[in-house]
């Protein structure tokens, strides 16, 4: 009877165990989702308090935009040579090397620009900003700010997720040129594909709101990486070792956020489109 | 500034205490009291220390001094007005009324010597022009015994004794009623210490009328600058007066504390 019964415990235990796994990590994440949506607001709001943070909006966005160019700029032409050649194999089989122009550009356009541009960015630029504000918190330099009476969310956070915000489809812009340059090189000077052919493919096919709808997702991922990383860097504790492990889970939460919320934000402007009839 | 924050900032003078404790209790995690009941009264005007062992409370006391810290229950009333009654936006402006040093003097790392003692006025003194801030902004320096010839350094580029220097100088920007030095000497050499000690004395009477809280483990230090001492253990205040009334108390906890302080 006591060895039924012990076994009957131990059983209990372990269904106690996997709830509190799922359930309490559930809980976790949804509270987490919660306290970053309330920090995202507040930090939003602060952009348009006073006094004005011209100045520090101008100097991050120097640091994510124009310290991103040369990085994204290389990015972007490999990117275009190398789904330009693996297309162009493709669509030989099928006798249609025509179309290797508009369906890369459909890609970089829609999903690689803005994509790979939010993964680079968020690694170099929200990288920084997690360590900078992480190095801030643990030196007391949040603390001397907030004695000497400055919001240091309107100060350090705000400006730094507007300038993720305008940043970001202006280095997506380049990339997608970028990459288009890479297209256009591989297609028309290594594979054999006639310029005129090529270009006007790409006019027949691709629209303004194709280009629209990647940048409209890179101000998404922009906003989403500049939350994210400030408020993984705004939080840390700890010393030397927190500033990494905020580094870290910055970068790492704001890569994996951009690549699950592209898939949803695909389907949703997918929706907005038939919605209002602009495609089938 | 804010209609509650200028109230408070004309209630001041009138009160006897720059800063009152009453009953502070605060508990992190709703279950163990790191402040157990913190009645303290700091008259205007004096240099205190407060001193005590590692993990008394020392500088969680001082968090809610600076109301960076919301007591789970008790008061803490500074300069004449209650910090609870503050929303946010009033506490942020309130919080003109102090200058802090701290431990690691916190200068901002990408701003010259100079940029960190002209940033509080910058945010501050908005209706000043930018030659009237450099000007008070090398006054401070000068003040606190700094060379012009660093004031274009980074504070990596100055030793540790300039950067205390420089963090004083920046506390003492808006002119305010309250200096606080969160552990000023820690980690320092004694002449170095020293002079971080003669800093705070001189400063505190070349201001006539502003409160100095210096948080310490320098036991010796303390009892030689300071005019009103508080020792605190566990969570709560074991003794506060004169350095006479330490050396007076049969409180085995100080003696041992002081005994122990004044040999090292």
């Amino acid at each position: 009877m006591s060895e039924s019964t012990g076994i009957v415990q131990k059983i209990s235990n372990q269904i106690d165990n996997v709830y509190d796994f799922f359930v309490g990590g559930f809980m976790n994440f949804v509270r987490e989702v919660g306290t970053v949506g309330l920090f995202a607001i507040e930090s939003t709001k602060l952009l348009f308090a006073k006094p004005s943070r011209f100045s520090e909006i101008i100097k991050h966005m120097e640091f994510i935009g124009n310290q991103s160019v040369g990085i994204i700029t290389l990015t972007s032409v490999f990117t275009g040579l190398a789904l330009s050649f693996q297309v162009y194999l493709g669509f030989k089989l099928v006798n249609a090397v025509n179309l290797v122009g508009p369906t890369v550009a459909f890609g970089i356009f829609r999903e690689l620009g803005p994509v790979l541009t939010g993964l680079i960015v968020s690694a170099r630029a929200g990288g920084a900003m997690a360590a900078r504000l992480g190095t801030m918190r643990v030196n007391e330099q949040m603390d001397a700010l907030d004695v000497m009476g400055v919001n240091t969310k309107q100060y350090l956070i705000a400006p730094r997720i507007f300038a993720a915000v305008v940043c970001m489809p202006m280095l997506t812009a380049l990339f997608d040129f970028m990459a288009m340059v890479g297209s256009w090189f591989l297609c028309t000077k290594l594979v054999g594909i006639d310029h005129a052919v090529f270009m006007e493919k790409i006019r027949n096919a691709v629209e303004f709101r194709h280009i629209a709808e990647g940048l409209v997702k890179s101000a998404i991922f922009g906003f989403m990486f500049g939350v994210i990383c400030t408020y993984k860097g705004f939080n840390t504790s700890g010393g030397a070792k927190g500033v990494g492990e905020a580094t870290n889970r910055g970068v790492v939460m704001s890569m994996v956020s951009i690549i699950v919320i592209d898939y949803f934000l695909m389907n949703i402007i997918r929706i907005f489109y038939i919605v209002t009839g602009i495609a089938q | 500034m804010s209609d509650s924050a200028t109230n408070s900032a004309k209630t001041a003078g009138k009160s006897e205490y720059a800063v009152v404790l009453q009953d502070v209790k605060k508990s992190f995690d709703g279950k163990e009291f790191v402040l157990k009941g913190i009645d303290l009264k700091i008259p205007k005007g004096s240099l205190a220390a407060i001193i005590g062992f590692s993990g008394t409370g020392k500088s969680v006391m001082l968090k809610h001094m600076l109301g960076l810290y919301e007591p789970t229950s008790g008061h803490v009333t500074v300069l004449g007005t209650d910090l609870s009654t503050l929303d946010n936006n009033e506490l942020t402006q309130f919080r003109c009324n102090y200058g802090v040093l701290f431990q690691s003097a916190a200068l901002f790392d990408d701003m010259t010597v100079i940029e960190n003692v002209k940033f509080p006025l910058e945010e501050h003194r908005r209706d000043f022009d930018p030659e009237k801030i450099t000007r008070i902004a090398e006054q401070k320096l000068r003040m606190v015994g700094l060379d012009q010839m660093h004031n274009h350094k980074l504070p990596s580029q100055i030793s540790g004794g300039m950067q205390k220097r420089t963090g004083l100088a920046r506390a003492l920007a808006l002119d305010p009623e309250i200096l606080i030095y969160d552990e000023p000497t820690t980690g320092l050499d004694p002449i170095l210490t020293e002079m971080v000690d003669n800093l705070i004395v001189e400063t505190h009477r070349a201001r006539p009328g502003t409160t100095s809280i210096m948080v310490s483990h320098d036991l010796k230090a303390a009892f030689r600058i300071a005019d009103f001492i508080v020792m605190l253990d566990a969570g709560k205040v074991l003794l506060s007066g004169t350095a006479d009334d330490f050396y007076k108390s049969e409180i085995e906890l100080v003696r041992r504390f002081v005994d122990k302080g004044m040999k090292h």
